[in-house]
């Protein structure tokens, strides 16, 4: 296997030249498969036979929680690459995940709470999905004040990478128990999607959405990366080239 | 279209759900861009510093 | 100092000297962690006023009040474990001292339990009686809080290397360790419900003991981790 490439990726310059030549690519995706889930989710869809047009909440809802927790995901590999190879553009992908994911994270339960007002008959039941989702967003947000907490950015990045992983280990035990919590007091799920029961018609556009926001959320990584990139490198000289301030 | 709109009565939590997913999508794109824009131009500065200085 | 030799001392000799170090230090200024203790007599008797003195209806809040007031006073004891040798230096003796920095703090978090956590497991009888917990019920809420206070303290020591020396530490310390401690909290107040119900509650205790087992074991390296970090 030949690691040259993620050797190269390491590298600032190289990095931040590849990736602003990514970004069109990863936007003009997001939008297209965007528009066309929109369209197949708020049209061409059929309305479900039980929750007739409510459901088509599931477009938005069930993508920003996907995305939520792609984003730690990101972050937590990104933190422990960059806490093993001691990578500086690893920390700054760290870096520039958290804020997006905490974003949708918020999304994924305010969207989740409106879905529940007309299936549950309130905008806050302790489901355990809801649960674990609020529980990511305070990891996410004690992620990013232990960031803010320290000014020294090499520091700041090598513990908040610690949290990350400890965090991502926490992630699954967390989930299991907020599962097992809620199996206690209720006994039942109140809201079900039978993914395998879906029909094509809402799949697709459920399908094409999820690729959407994350294509969307890979081109503001890259955007944010580049900005992260830029002030840790603050004194390198091949800054002056690329931004076309050197001549 | 108003009976597209009326989203079969449950407009109220529809909408406000795209919107506010609207609201955050563009809000990133927003903030990442101004947070790039705001590094090129602090070593833009950075940059014409060093070389008035050399 | 020239050509030092270095001392040799096993990791297991080194962490038991620890132990008695940080005990006899600890034993010396009892205000410090009595406070932790106090504070969970205090907010456990803040919740029958604030909600209905009734046995029955006391039974029914006792586990959640019991873990809520036991996680806030673990919390509040974890500024005292590393604030007074990270301040006068000896954290950083530890560190360079070339023993496995995970070891000795695991052994400082084991102090630092003895300490803070022991003692809430010990008036938990109290406790628990005054909040309606029948008399056969006590021996299960104190395994249980023992377990749970163990899981506690090493899950603390991560957050506590982390915020380490940081001027806004306190608070910061509780967003970190609060979503971390869910399942510790969850399972813990679960086994409590059972015991005050006298119905088995092996279930909550074994994914309880599975939690300390687990953090006993990562939990020091990455505190260890976060120390080091905190130190440069």
């Amino acid at each position: 296997m030949n690691w040259v490439w993620f050797h190269r990726l390491g590298s600032p310059p190289h990095f931040f030249r590849i990736a602003g030549r990514m970004i069109p690519w990863f936007a003009w995706l997001a939008a297209i498969t965007g528009i066309a889930g929109l369209i197949g989710g708020l049209g061409l869809a059929p309305p479900d036979y039980q929750q007739g047009e409510g459901y088509r909440i599931i477009f938005v809802h069930v993508p920003a929680a996907v995305l939520s927790t792609t984003a730690y995901a990101v972050m937590a590999s990104a933190a422990a690459v960059g806490l093993i190879w001691r990578m500086n553009v690893a920390h700054a992908v760290a870096a520039s995940s958290a804020a997006v994911g905490a974003w949708f994270t918020f999304v994924a339960l305010a969207t989740g709470s409106l879905w529940g007002r007309p299936m549950w008959g309130t905008y806050w039941e302790w489901d355990p999905r809801l649960v674990s989702e609020l529980v990511l967003l305070f990891l996410y947000l004690g992620y990013m004040g232990l960031r803010s907490a320290i000014d020294d950015t090499a520091r700041a990045d090598r513990a908040s990478a610690v949290l990350a992983l400890v965090g991502v280990i926490n992630l699954p035990i967390i989930h299991y128990s907020v599962d097992w919590w809620n199996s206690l007091h209720q006994g039942h799920t109140l809201l079900k999607f039978g993914k395998a029961s879906m029909p094509p018609s809402m799949l697709v556009p459920l399908l094409l959405m999820m690729l959407a926001f994350t294509l969307y959320f890979g081109a503001i990584l890259l955007v944010r990366a580049r900005g992260e990139i830029l002030r840790r490198e603050r004194n390198a000289r091949w800054i002056g080239e690329a931004i076309g301030a050197g001549s | 279209m108003m009976h597209w709109l009326y989203m079969g009565g449950y407009w109220p939590y529809v909408w406000p759900s795209y919107l506010l997913t609207l609201f955050a999508v563009t809000l990133n794109i927003y903030l990442a861009r101004r947070s790039l824009s705001a590094a090129k131009s602090e070593a833009r500065r950075r940059a014409q510093a060093q070389r008035s200085e050399a | 100092m020239s050509a030092r030799t270095p001392i040799k001392v096993s990791p297991a000799r080194a962490g038991w000297l620890l132990v008695q170090r940080d005990l006899r230090l600890g034993l010396r200024r009892p205000g410090e962690w009595l406070q932790p203790l106090l504070f969970f007599l205090v907010v456990t008797t803040l919740f029958p006023l604030a909600t209905d003195p009734q046995m029955s209806r006391l039974r029914d809040i006792a586990p959640g009040a019991l873990w809520v007031a036991a996680l806030l006073s673990s919390l509040l004891a974890l500024e005292l474990l590393f604030r007074e040798d990270g301040q006068d230096g000896s954290l950083e003796q530890l560190a360079v001292l070339g023993l496995p920095l995970s070891w000795l703090l695991l052994a400082k978090t084991c102090v630092h339990w003895l300490l803070t956590g022991l003692p809430l497991v010990l008036v938990a009888p109290l406790v628990a009686t005054a909040l309606g917990a029948p008399y056969a019920a006590i021996p299960g809420v104190m395994a249980a809080l023992l377990l749970g206070s163990v899981a506690l303290s090493l899950i603390g020591a991560v957050g506590a290397g982390l915020t380490l020396g940081l001027r806004r530490g306190g608070v910061l310390l509780a967003l970190l360790v609060l979503p971390l401690a869910v399942p510790v909290l969850i399972f813990g107040a679960r086994a409590t419900a059972l015991a005050i119900a006298i119905e088995p509650m092996a279930a909550p205790m074994y994914l309880l003991g599975a939690i300390a087992v687990l953090s006993a074991t990562l939990a020091p390296l990455a505190a260890a981790a976060a120390v080091r970090i905190s130190l440069e």
